[in-house]
């Protein structure tokens, strides 16, 4: 008799799995909503705005900025989207994946320039000339700059601040110690004055991780060659091999033997601290220097008294030249909520919303009718420059070169540091702007 | 249908730790203070990270990392427990559900391909093994496209999914192993008494699976709870974001309060340390009984 | 028939996996090898054949073979150090000691810290700043008067990766202890005692009775070390950021594919570390099938 049993029993076993197994099956099938439910929610308006803005005076500016809208537009309310890390790295990671998704959100942060060519030509970001027209912003901004951002004949992307560069950092009691007397203008009384603070045993020029010595060439090499000659090398057919190019690597290579050895492990801050303990003569760093150095301690800052406790200069050789990057924000193709996002973007072009963002944030404002008096020293000094400087755009903060290019030049950087090499790297140059350039 | 009595676990006499005592030889001295030593290595960062979550701002930096704080400062906990704590709720949420999932998945997948076998069994569990080595960075994008193309709901539930999704490997290979280890005449017992597939399961090889359920939970656990590529990038409202993507946010863009990041990072390690500390007797002694062997 | 409803049950019970690991791991394989052969070099998203364009241009790349350097200097440094970590603490540990719990704990606590933490940490240890600057580990090294061992760490070119590997040694010793401490325990006591009857010392005992019980734990440790050591990110971005000094192929993998947008050529890395882990585990799988038919 268990023999007749036997294969029904099995066979009810099969079958009792597949009934349980579709049983869960269809349970978990309740939690997957029906197509077509999911898409922008249209009924409660947030504005979502992603940006790399989460620490310190930008949080803080951010912060500001946040409060205004939030009064001013209480129907779409400001919703921060911000992911940390290395100055954009993991939030540029994000943000590609969600643009590549489909997901934009309604505004996101991006350096004004060629760095956002990867979006433009992707079709990820939209012309917003109108905004420009509607809100009269081409009338507040500097003429230079605006050429220097628009491709194609269009623009894409309000700037909010402007960040300068090639601004040489130093301490005076280092320099008073080491018998330097005058801040050096030239080549040759940068080096001589280097030598000095080598022979009082303090580092010469600090230096921190690869892209801050990256941030040093575009410097140097714009020292040497001048801002024309540097904005040709990165339009087609730019001559990275002239003697020019090769006088700067040469230049640049005197100047890394007078950086610290551990350049590579150290932060920006790091850097810069050195040269305000006193352990370290100059430094060369954009102008977030000024912010870290006399920000408040209740943002991690130093502190620090301008013109008293460290000063600048421009980088030698580059006096009358502004190497200017800047923080921007741009329209997404298929934002969530665009009558939202444009508006976003004709209020952080007012000149209320920049001049409460950059005192706090640490940089001077992309409309050129700023108000001096709510600006520190440092950044008064900027403002006077920004008005007559001749403009140069940065590399390392991606205003000249897009982000294939910018990686290339990473790699060949990344080996001179290893080789020292000039003619390698000179080549390694030329080949990526041959490959790169359009 | 008289089933046999609970069988005795199928674990061997080694089981039984035999604890020599430990007699005061110089070769059992020498090995105490290798110990001891060996200890304090290992416990080393952990002296700096505490004592820089204690630090005040101004005075953490490496150049400092090894000076007791001149002040004991709460403030880095206490703001990193401001920043933390509304993420800890969502790393809860997340880590428990996928966790037990992901187990109970490792333990039916591991019974069915080492005991209840089916043509190209091996080859599928082989199959299932690779899948332990895809580098995730390079899915990322259609990954995340994939889960919004099926509808997937958003947020906690579509990152436990994927944690779940990509735990299948891991926990089937410590389950297996584990199971490969009950003598085949259970099997054959339960057979003779006619059960089926199920009836087996669940009333031989569960009650004998709890050492390998901890392993694989506590595994389970640590890899979800310190995850913070697919959180980032599976999970765009801020809101959702687990603890490991708050304490990355610690990191200012300009500025790193060393001092905050270390006491975030304590803090979103605690959960996995009180796990470790409480379960970590079973996690050797289910390795003990086989789970990770071979 | 009667044989399908035997095993039915169990394909069935396992299919909702299969179905699973079928569409997220190789779907999701399947489309990185077309992008990798494709032309999608740019944001822009094209679908063009372009052969082995990208995996040409890798392979000129001197970004790559840099990375390669680094990925095989960390690895070796990490399975050795780790394996040998491990045994070591295993020994110490396995005939049992006062407070084994307790070191026991320590010992596999470094497990339960996120990589991204262990990498800050380890880059404070770790820092390379000489002379009077010198913090970390090289001023403690001074202080013990130990000063000889000071070195670069990670910054150094032909060593730096090995330097880097040490917080992953710190993190994964434990666990590989646990392993070899279960193996230890399993050696049955009859054997050993057996051995020692004979005449054997101590030291034979272990060379002849125990070690070749670790064999397949050994194994098994070199096939997890190894894919946690080619797909490890987030330990060396926490120390040593993107730069060329400490790059990885995981880590150029991400420049390429979120910095530069070149898909395909990130896609080709992506391909190449799975055939470079092909190579890897499936001697072991055959090793294992074969152990399996002969127990």
């Amino acid at each position: 008799m268990p023999r007749v049993r036997f294969p029904r029993r099995r066979g009810r076993e099969l079958r009792v799995t597949a009934a349980r197994l579709a049983l869960l099956c269809a349970i978990a099938l309740l939690f997957v909503p029906a197509a077509g439910t999911a898409g922008p929610q249209a009924s409660s308006c947030k504005l979502q705005v992603f940006s790399w803005w989460t620490g310190g005076g930008e949080a803080a500016g951010l912060t500001k900025l946040i409060k205004t809208w939030n009064r001013n537009n209480p129907s779409c309310p400001f919703k921060n989207e911000t992911v940390a890390g290395g100055a954009g790295t993991n939030a540029k990671a994000v943000l590609a994946q969600r643009l590549a998704a489909g997901k934009p959100p309604d505004s996101f942060q991006g350096h004004a320039g060629a760095e956002l060519r990867d979006y433009i030509k992707a079709k990820q970001v939209l012309p917003i000339d109108s905004i420009y027209r509607q809100y009269g912003f081409r009338k507040a901004m500097s003429k230079q700059l605006l050429n220097q951002i628009t491709y194609k004949g269009h623009i894409y992307s309000v700037p909010v601040n402007i960040h300068r560069a090639n601004v040489l950092w130093y301490n005076p009691k280092v320099l008073k110690k080491a018998g330097i007397t005058a801040v050096p203008k030239t080549w040759s009384q940068f080096i001589a004055a280097l030598e000095k603070a080598k022979k009082a045993n303090v580092i010469p020029l600090s230096m921190a991780e690869q892209w801050t010595a990256k941030h040093l060439l575009e410097t140097v090499m714009i020292a040497t060659i001048g801002p024309t000659r540097w904005a040709a090398l990165w339009k087609k057919g730019g001559n990275w091999s002239s003697s020019g190019v090769t006088t700067a690597l040469n230049r640049y290579k005197t100047l890394l033997t007078y950086t610290n050895r551990d350049a590579a492990s150290l932060t920006w801050q790091d850097a810069g601290k050195l040269v305000v303990d006193g352990k370290a003569a100059f430094n060369i760093m954009g102008d977030w220097q000024d912010g870290y150095f006399s920000g408040s301690k209740a943002g991690d800052n130093l502190a620090l008294k301008p013109k008293v406790d460290y000063n600048w200069a421009p980088v030698p050789g580059t006096s009358g030249v502004y190497d200017w990057l800047s923080d921007s924000f741009t329209l997404p193709k298929g934002a969530p909520h665009s009558t939202a996002a444009k508006k976003w973007l004709g209020f952080l072009g007012s000149k209320k919303a920049q001049d409460q963002f950059n005192p706090v944030k640490g940089s001077i404002p992309a409309r050129t009718d700023a108000n001096p008096r709510l600006y520190g020293p440092y950044l008064k000094w900027a403002l006077r420059q920004w008005k007559t400087n001749k403009l140069a755009g940065s590399l390392a903060h991606g205003v000249v070169a897009p982000n294939a290019w910018a990686a290339d030049i990473d790699t060949a950087l990344g080996l001179f540091l290893n080789n020292r090499d000039v003619e390698r790297f000179q080549t390694a140059l030329v080949n990526a702007a041959k490959k790169r350039a359009t | 249908m008289s089933t046999a009595t609970t069988p005795a676990p199928p674990i061997p006499a080694p089981m039984r730790l035999r604890r020599r005592r430990a007699g005061r030889t110089t070769a059992n001295v020498l090995k105490f203070a290798a110990i001891v030593f060996f200890a304090v290595l290992v416990l080393t960062p952990l002296y700096v990270v505490i004592v820089t979550s204690f630090k005040d701002a101004a005075e953490t930096g490496p150049e400092n990392a090894w000076a007791l704080p001149s002040v004991w400062t709460f403030d880095a906990w206490r703001d990193a427990w401001n920043q933390l704590s509304p993420s800890l709720t969502n790393s809860f949420k997340l880590v428990i559900p996928a966790t037990v999932i992901s187990t109970v998945l490792g333990s039916l997948n591991g019974f069915v391909l080492s005991k209840w076998r089916f043509p190209g069994a091996d080859l599928v569990f082989t199959l299932f093994l690779f899948g332990l080595f895809i580098p995730y960075q390079a899915v990322m994008i259609p990954l995340t496209t994939l889960l919004a193309d099926i509808n997937f709901p958003d947020g906690i539930p579509r990152l436990a999914f994927a944690h779940i999704v990509y735990g299948i490997p891991i926990t089937t290979l410590i389950f297996r192993s584990y199971y490969a280890t009950i003598p085949d005449e259970l099997m054959e017992a339960a057979r003779m008494d006619r059960a089926g597939m199920l009836r087996t399961y669940f009333s031989v090889v569960l009650p004998l699976s709890a050492p390998a359920f901890v392993v694989t939970a506590i595994w389970q656990f640590t890899s979800i709870w310190n995850d913070f590529l697919f959180a980032v990038f599976i999970i765009t409202d801020p809101s959702k974001w687990p603890v490991t993507v708050a304490v990355n946010n610690t990191t200012g863009s300009l500025v790193t309060p060393y001092n905050l990041q270390m006491s975030a990072a304590l803090l979103a390690s605690l959960p996995t340390l009180v796990v470790y500390i409480l379960l970590g007797r079973y996690f050797v002694r289910g390795l003990l009984a086989g789970a990770l062997k071979g | 028939m009667r044989r399908v409803r035997r095993w039915g049950p169990g394909l069935l019970l396992v299919s909702p996996s299969i179905v699973l690991i079928a569409v997220f791991v190789y779907g999701l394989i399947g489309w990185n090898v077309k992008v990798s052969l494709s032309d999608w070099r740019t944001a822009e998203k094209t679908s063009g054949w372009a052969g082995l364009d990208a995996y040409r241009d890798l392979n000129s790349d001197p970004a790559w073979d840099e990375s390669v350097h680094h990925i095989l200097v960390f690895t070796g440094t990490f399975i050795v150090g780790t394996l040998f970590f491990g045994l070591l603490l295993a020994f110490l540990l396995e005939k049992g000691v006062r407070g084994e719990g307790f070191f026991r704990s320590v010992y596999i606590f470094p497990l339960a810290v996120s990589f991204i933490a262990a990498g800050v940490v380890w880059r404070w240890l770790m820092n390379p700043a000489p002379g009077d600057r010198a913090s970390g580990l090289n001023v403690a090294f001074e202080k013990l008067g130990l000063g000889f061992l000071a070195n670069d760490w990670y910054l150094s070119l032909d060593w730096g990766m090995a330097a880097m590997a040490m917080p992953a040694i710190w993190a994964l010793s434990g666990y590989i202890m646990a392993l070899y401490l279960a193996g230890f325990r399993g050696v049955p006591e009859e054997l050993r005692e057996a051995a020692r009857m004979d005449g054997a010392s101590e030291w034979r005992v272990y060379r002849h009775v125990v070690f070749p019980f670790l064999r397949p734990i050994t194994l098994s440790a070199l096939i997890i070390l190894g894919h946690i050591s080619i797909k490890v990110f987030d330990l060396i971005v926490a120390i040593g950021g993107k730069q060329l000094i400490t790059q990885t192929p995981a880590v150029y993998m991400w420049i390429l594919i979120y910095d530069a947008r070149d898909y395909a050529e990130g896609a080709a890395i992506a391909t190449l570390l799975l055939i470079g882990i092909s190579i890897l585990v499936i001697p072991y799988l055959v090793y294992s099938v074969r152990a399996e038919r002969r127990a």
